[in-house]
């Protein structure tokens, strides 16, 4: 894998210095103002453990949602030939333009006691969804899934669809295709789109607060934590961002180095 | 033909000038409002009354929680004039060296709200310990979160609830969108939103009363458009609109 070393072109070289700049700045800017003094005692604060063990677990189980449901809507984005698949990318990727403040409350339209699914549930079954762990779950899925969605569609249409064509014409059925050929062929596309899901999931707020509510233990991850401290302590803001910060960028390097192997880390 | 430009331009400048001239000593410029979420439908009436009387200053008021307001301005926000939920909120500017002179203006009390028609039948207060009710409180931080504190604790009850909501108005929508049979806000929310909010009054509130400060800014870009929205506020018409809206005045 090793190129020669290419020499930036200079017409690069500053406005890409200026966009590390601009990105890495302002998380200076955090670590800096860091009162390190508090970060211990804010660690033992069973509130802040509770929040990053919510944060993570619901990430998790939005990226493990959307890799069931996603993966198989990439494919039908990328490969099949049925009409309106454009439309229907469009309406798929809605929740990236869509503030997610708008997003919570058209969950609630939905899925609430009053929306058109939850007054059903809550009718048939005694369910409720908001203000449960489960609306933080459904709340980060519906913001995260279209990162997986686009990775994986674009994956899908970078790979050569001829090794699918050679599986099919020795004989393998189109489940057996796409399981034993076009999964691996994609999969690190799909590592991709799991980490950008994940990540996009672990930082998610506005749907969340919105429609899960804030309640520790419950409802209150991370990023709820750190809003509802800006307003009391900045300083303890502060230090529960570094903390997330910390966590998800620890989360990130193991899982490039586990899963993505060499492959990932070209 | 230079000389005569030059006198144009000075008539042209004079009679600029002239148009301005009856309202010499009115404030012009900008003005920019930080007021907590729950004084949204009161100031805008203010606003209008304001601009009746200052047609040339660009008022500008933004909504939001108390407790953002007043980070923001401890930040550095170059706001002119901050009305608060509560003391403490002020306080917090106060101590940042920004609020010139607060003065309570008004003061709220909560009071049960339920989707319209009650549909799980609350009555009073003991109803937020209920387990099968859902029920949203402002967080602790929030002005109105501090007074349900207060009021709760005043009245031996532990409050079940299921979230704690950003600010007022926050918690109102969820009463709205009827995913909550219950909260606590403040008697002006409901008061405001009475098409689809029933309100059940809480005799112990009155004890647990938040006042309302208000202050210009260190810093205010105009200082006299500034004072001059303050004073309307506290002064007789102001009153009558924040008495009209449910608040009662000192």
């Amino acid at each position: 894998m090793t190129r020669p070393a290419t020499r930036v072109p200079g017409p690069l070289l500053v406005p890409a210095a200026l966009g590390v700049a601009f990105l890495v700045l302002p998380l200076l800017g955090l670590l800096v103002r860091t009162p390190w003094s508090q970060l211990a005692g804010q660690l033992a604060e069973p509130a802040v453990g509770q929040a990053l063990r919510l944060s993570l677990v619901s990430a998790t189980l939005a990226t493990a949602l959307s890799l069931v449901l996603g993966v198989p809507l990439a494919w039908v984005l990328a490969r099949s030939r049925a009409r309106g698949r454009s439309v229907l990318r469009a309406l798929v990727t809605v929740p990236l333009v869509l503030p997610p403040v708008v997003g919570g409350v058209a969950l609630f339209l939905v899925l609430g006691r009053q929306g058109i699914v939850g007054s059903w549930l809550d009718d048939a079954f005694g369910i409720t969804i908001p203000f449960t762990t489960a609306a933080v779950v459904i709340a980060e899925t519906f913001v995260a899934m279209p990162f997986l969605v686009i990775s994986v569609e674009g994956a899908l249409r970078a790979a050569d669809s001829r090794f699918e064509d050679v599986a099919a014409t020795l004989g393998a059925g189109r489940w057996t295709t796409f399981r034993r050929v076009t999964l691996p062929l994609v999969a690190p596309g799909i590592a991709a789109g799991a980490v950008l899901c994940w990540a996009r999931a672990l930082g998610e707020f506005g749907a969340t607060i919105t429609f899960a509510g804030n309640f520790p233990g419950t409802t209150q991850t991370m990023p709820l934590a750190v809003y509802l401290a800006l307003q009391r302590d900045p300083d303890a803001a502060i230090v529960l961002s570094v903390v997330l910060l910390a966590v998800s960028l620890a989360t990130l390097l193991l899982l490039r180095d586990r899963w993505l192997g060499r492959a990932g880390a070209a | 033909m230079r000389p005569l430009l030059v006198l144009l331009a000075a008539a042209a400048l004079l009679a600029g000038c002239g148009a301005d001239d009856p309202d010499a000593d009115r404030p012009g410029g900008t003005l920019t409002v930080y007021a907590a979420a729950s004084l949204i439908d009161v100031f805008e009436r203010v606003e209008a009354a304001y601009r009746e009387r200052h047609p040339d200053v660009d008022v500008d008021i933004g909504y939001l929680s108390s407790a953002g307001a007043a980070t923001a301005i401890s930040q550095g926000a170059p706001i002119d004039v901050f009305a608060s939920a509560d003391e403490r909120q002020m306080q917090v500017v106060a101590d940042a060296g920004l609020a010139e002179d607060p003065q309570v203006f008004a003061e709220n009390v909560l009071t049960l709200a339920v989707p319209e028609g009650n549909p799980a039948g609350v009555t009073g207060l003991a109803d937020l310990a209920r387990e099968d009710l859902a029920v949203a409180l402002c967080a602790p931080d929030a002005p109105c979160g501090a007074a349900a504190e207060r009021l709760l604790a005043a009245a031996g009850v532990t409050a079940r609830p299921d979230t704690y909501e950003e600010d007022a108005r926050a918690t109102l929508q969820k009463v709205e969108l009827g995913e909550v049979d219950a909260a606590l806000v403040y008697v002006t929310d409901a008061a405001a939103r009475q098409q689809t909010v029933d309100a059940i009054e809480v005799p112990e509130a009155a004890a647990a009363a938040n006042r309302y400060p208000i202050s210009v800014l260190a810093g205010a870009r105009d200082p006299a458009a500034a004072q001059a929205f303050v004073d309307l506020v506290l002064s007789a018409e102001g009153r009558e609109l924040l008495r009209d809206a449910g608040f009662r005045t000192p």
